[in-house]
């Protein structure tokens, strides 16, 4: 039984990152109707500059702030530099595009700061008192951390008129054009966000998994899982499966198939789920119109 | 369509032009040696999974730099070219192949990757091509028999695996043994080294092996499974990332196992650091190298020798990584074996005194282990000695032992 | 998803310096031809190993672009039918000693059998979710493969190691140039077939679907056959790429697949053209050079850039996408469009049957 509580409380654990990846997948879709494959490496790139200021002497939390705020900057500068000329490429040009994105943060990542394993300093102490015997203090922060990132950028497109432009430019650029939205400044302001999020999970993972290049690898992979399986059109649906997949994870590795087969069932049992319910268990379905 | 005369044409000329592809008759000299340089090829993993690696290349390049500074091996540069393959067999092949046919390299040198070597052992055993201190510690590269172009370096894992079994029948019979690999020949054969090494008892004494992906974010949960299973002893046979993890997962939930931390990620400084030096206690591991890390070599003249070159030749690098002492060493080797061959740099003589190393020493090997190669040994290290973590720094124990 | 589509059923008779466009297509159709033929004799067996690689990665792009470019079904996962292609060769001819060449036909029908029964379960995903599912595939591939009750046929982790073959009958080829040519009898007739195939009414049903999915349902397309028909040929041209692949490289092993493998073919479809025949071709010559100028590029930059030829080749990634955002293929269209513009009326006769 102690057995099985542990194995559900690391998979919610690693569930908390996913679903954070999971929630910068959400916004940057909800922007522009993409899945950003190289949102892991950015994720990744953006912890390893938190690191770097950490590094220099800046406190925990400055540094934190200051690399959201780079993320933003940056997450908008590669959409006006390197995203917006592909608006009216094929979808799949784009998807060359975060091809071309992943490597080339993954190569910088790996040519600046090496790809020796870097620890990665946790604001959640080692022994608070959040801490128990299933969950490390940073743990349980990591998933407050998540859920409050879910409840921001819930209230963001529900109340915020900003949030709601947002939502708009997406679904009807042309409607929202002729009302006065800056379409075109909405979308640049999704990768921001997205760019932020993306950062925030980083962050998080990191103390976790240790920093170097390759870390985001795997957790976009069940991010990417996670959101389709809750529904990638709602972040409540996204940080739900999330956590879902890191629970399932460790249940049929822990119980069912054995460890080496692990990503194999947790992969089929999410494709399963996906045919029997194809736009996620809590997305709307798609309408097609004739 | 092409024409019947016109294809009969081309196809004459493919067979003038055949005799000329066939590799040349050796002369003197291999190709690639020249009076004033000797071309050497290596592929290394410089980018994907095992890209922490791509240090041990930087090492030797580095090295080979310092050998050529100081006027070469009798007058002749060591011009190491260095290619990445991603750790991907194909692009392995492709990678060597190119060394060998367009580059003309006289051998190929501490290419890195049991799967790659595997890929490209045959091609260059049938073209003659030394594939010399392989970087990988699988056993199969001591097989003078059936392989005699390619030879070994490190001690390979399953020797290791030898080790631990035969501390465990010592000192402790009953032991349940947990194991936690990577899912690939490199953390099998450490399976398959220790249970050899255990022998009948094998089966009774092994409760549980869990095994992980490179592409898994973490191994907790597989931690978790081996202490539920009742396992008082672990064998964790992980690459450094995972390694820190486990050793970190372990102590927070209060599994304290005798636990056998495999050669590959002993570093203090980038493995058992981040993992937390308290939680690392008593970790027991078997080396051949003087950890880069430990204070206690701080006055030993080998030592002191490594800083040197670093200090030099890889200023930024970060001295806590033992794959820097491990390239340095796989160069020097290298450096003696051309030395050995003296004017005679044919592809046979550099094999042949590949396989005549007489107990080498090395600045940053434990004092008491050599290198020896003959042609019937194509395993230069096959010594180590037992350590334990103190929390500061690893203490050796017992004789140095060999498998 | 809008993609420029190449209409084989037209004949163009748009002039040129004289000549229709159709005649170029064809001198340029024998120029290629002519190339290939001549190129093992005078390159060296290195650079003849990476045409026949070239030539392998085109049949498995070829596959890929039915699927994708003309049926409109995404997949990451292709990696997986070229590692399926691959280990049935070599686990038949390392564990039954059937000769290498008898394999390849066979490694195709499995990789058929597999793809159309993947193609089943995928008919009710779309866009991402079957994005999903196949990048799920290429992942789980190399995983199963390594599994230990299927060790003793794969060779587990350790893969299986193949004889290179030599050229049969005597004929005055290397085992470089003979394998070039074996790879080149084969890609030869499958780029026929794939040509003919989507000039068909199969081949305009696949495009219906992408197009409009429910408007060619109304038509009488049975939708459901045809894309899972289509994910099995798309699966049996990467297997019979695979196949050639092993027995080319002479290795199969877990790690000869990872995901980058089908990242690197969809990269090569969209890069060379989607939905074009050609664009395999191009799409090939990108997948196997490019990772490599971008390695000799970095080597300039000095011992330090060692671990940027990636960085590189995403930059020369993003700026081909850049100037050619619908692939070599579609740029030239544009080109050949522009210069027919200048010089006369646009006229597109549809070809009778």
């Amino acid at each position: 039984m102690t057995a099985f509580l542990h194995q559900v409380f690391s998979g919610l654990a690693s569930g908390g990152i996913y679903a954070s990846v999971a929630l910068a997948l959400v916004l940057i879709y909800q922007a522009t109707h993409l899945v950003n494959f190289a949102q892991g490496e950015m994720a990744m790139f953006a912890t390893y500059v938190a690191w770097a200021l950490v590094q220099a002497g800046l406190p925990y939390w400055p540094a934190f702030l200051l690399t959201l705020a780079i993320s933003f900057a940056g997450g908008v500068a590669i959409e006006r530099i390197v995203i917006r000329p592909f608006d009216k490429a094929p979808v799949l040009a784009s998807v060359c595009v975060f091809i071309g994105l992943l490597s080339i943060f993954n190569s910088l990542a790996g040519f600046i700061f090496t790809y020796t394993i870097k620890t990665f300093p946790s604001p959640f102490g080692e022994q608070a008192w959040y801490g128990t015997r299933f969950l490390s203090p940073h743990e349980t922060g990591e998933i407050v951390v998540t859920l409050a990132l879910l409840v921001l950028v819930y209230a963001f497109f529900r109340f915020t008129p900003l949030g709601l432009a947002m939502r708009a430019a997406a679904q009807n650029p042309a409607s929202s054009r002729l009302v006065g939205i800056r379409v075109g400044w909405m979308l640049a302001l999704g990768w921001g966000l997205a760019a932020a999020a993306g950062a925030v999970a980083g962050m998080m993972a990191a103390p976790i998994v240790y920093l170097e290049p390759n870390m985001m690898g795997g957790i976009l992979l069940y991010g990417f899982a996670g959101a389709l399986l809750g529904g990638i059109d709602n972040p409540w649906g996204a940080v739900l499966g999330g956590f879902m997949v890191g629970v399932l994870e460790n249940l049929a590795g822990g119980y069912v198939v054995g460890a080496d087969l692990k990503l194999t069932a947790a992969l089929v049992i999410i494709v399963g789920v996906l045919v029997i319910r194809p736009s996620g268990l809590f997305g709307r379905p798609i309408a097609q119109r004739v | 369509m092409i024409s019947r005369r016109r294809f009969l044409a081309t196809t004459t000329a493919s067979t003038a032009l055949l005799a000329a592809r066939v590799f040349p008759a050796f002369a003197a000299n291999a190709p690639g040696v020249t009076d004033k340089e000797i071309k050497i090829g290596q592929t290394m993993p410089y980018s994907g999974p095992a890209s922490s690696y791509g240090a041990i290349g930087k090492a030797e390049l580095a090295y080979f730099k310092k050998i050529n500074d100081e006027g070469g091996i009798s007058g002749r540069m060591l011009n190491l070219l260095s290619l990445d393959d991603g750790y991907s067999p194909p692009k392995t092949v492709e990678q060597i192949r190119r060394l060998v046919e367009q580059d003309q390299v006289a051998f190929i040198f501490q290419s890195l990757g049991t799967p790659s070597n595997s890929a490209i052992q045959k091609y260059l055993n049938d073209h003659k091509v030394p594939q010399l201190f392989v970087a990988t510690g699988a056993t199969k590269w001591n097989d003078p028999k059936n392989f005699p172009w390619t030879i070994g370096w490190q001690p390979n894992y399953q020797t290791e695996g030898h080790i631990y079994a035969k501390y465990l029948l010592t000192n402790k019979p009953d032991a349940k043994v947990g194991i936690l690999y990577q899912n690939d020949d490199y953390g099998k054969d450490y399976v398959k080294g220790l249970k050899d090494g255990l022998g009948d008892k094998a089966a009774g004494m092994v409760v549980k092996e869990e095994s992980y992906e490179t592409s898994d974010p973490t191994v907790d949960s597989q931690i978790v499974s081996l202490q539920a299973s009742g396992a008082d002893t672990f064998l964790n046979a992980t690459t450094p990332k995972f390694a820190a993890q486990a050793i970190r997962k372990a102590f927070d939930i209060g599994w304290k196992p005798l636990h056998f931390l495999n050669n590959v990620s002993i570093s203090v400084g980038t493995v058992l650091k981040p993992a937390g030096l308290e939680k690392s206690v008593g970790v027991i591991t078997a080396d051949y190298r003087k950890d880069s890390s430990d204070p206690r070599w701080d006055n030993d003249a080998g030592k002191k020798q490594w800083l040197a070159f670093m200090q030099k030749y890889m200023p930024d690098a970060d001295l806590g990584d033992n794959d820097y002492p491990y390239g340095m060493m796989a160069a020097m080797t290298m450096v003696q074996v051309l030395k050995q061959a003296g004017n005679d740099l044919s592809r046979e003589n550099i094999m042949k005194e590949a396989a005549n190393l007489k107990d080498l020493e090395l600045p940053m090997l434990l004092p008491g282990i050599k290198l020896n190669t003959s042609p019937d040994n194509f395993a230069p290290i096959k010594q180590m000695q037992l350590q334990r973590f103190n929390g500061k720094s690893w203490e050796l124990f017992g004789d140095v032992l060999s498998g | 998803m809008t993609v420029l589509s190449e209409t084989p059923a037209m004949a163009d008779t748009r002039q040129v310096a004289g000549l229709s466009l159709s005649t170029w297509h064809r001198i340029g159709l024998v120029a290629a031809l002519a190339f290939a033929l001549v190129v093992p004799f005078w390159a060296s067996s290195y650079h003849t190993f990476q045409f026949t690689l070239v030539t392998v990665y085109a049949i498995a792009l070829m596959g890929l672009n039915l699927l994708t470019g003309y049926n409109g079904q995404i997949s990451l996962g292709h990696g997986a039918f070229y590692a399926i292609g691959a280990y049935v060769t070599a686990v038949l001819v390392h564990k039954t000693g059937v000769p290498y060449w008898a394999t390849v036909p066979v490694a195709g029908f499995v990789c058929l059998g597999v793809g159309f029964l993947f193609g089943f379960p995928a008919l009710r995903l779309e866009g991402l979710y079957l994005a999903l599912a196949t990048f799920a595939l290429a992942l789980v591939t190399p995983q199963i493969l390594k599994f230990k009750t299927f060790a003793s046929w794969t060779g587990g982790v350790q893969g299986i190691l193949m004889d290179k073959p030599d050229a049969p009958w005597g004929l005055p080829l290397d085992s470089d140039q003979w394998l070039y040519f074996l790879c080149l009898a084969v890609a030869l007739p499958l780029f026929w077939a794939a040509r003919n195939m989507v000039a068909s009414r199969t081949g305009r049903a696949m495009v219906s679907i992408r197009d409009h999915p429910i408007a060619a349902a109304t038509m009488g397309v049975d939708t459901a056959l045809v894309k899972s028909l289509t994910f099995g040929v798309s699966a049996f041209y990467t297997g019979i790429a695979g196949s050639l692949g092993g027995i080319v490289v002479g290795f199969v092993a877990p790690d000869s697949f990872s995901i980058l493998l089908s990242l690197s073919f969809l990269v090569g479809i969209v890069v060379g053209g989607l939905a074009s025949i050609w664009g395999a071709l191009f799409g090939a010559l990108f997948v196997v050079f490019v990772p490599n100028y971008a390695d000799q590029i970095s080597d300039l930059l000095g011992e330090r850039a060692k671990a940027l030829p990636w960085a590189i080749y995403g930059l020369l990634l993003i700026a081909v996408m850049y100037l050619m955002p619908t692939g070599v293929v579609g740029m030239l269209r544009t080109v050949a469009a522009r210069v027919v513009g200048v010089r006369g009326p646009r006229t597109l006769v549809a070809k009778t049957e």
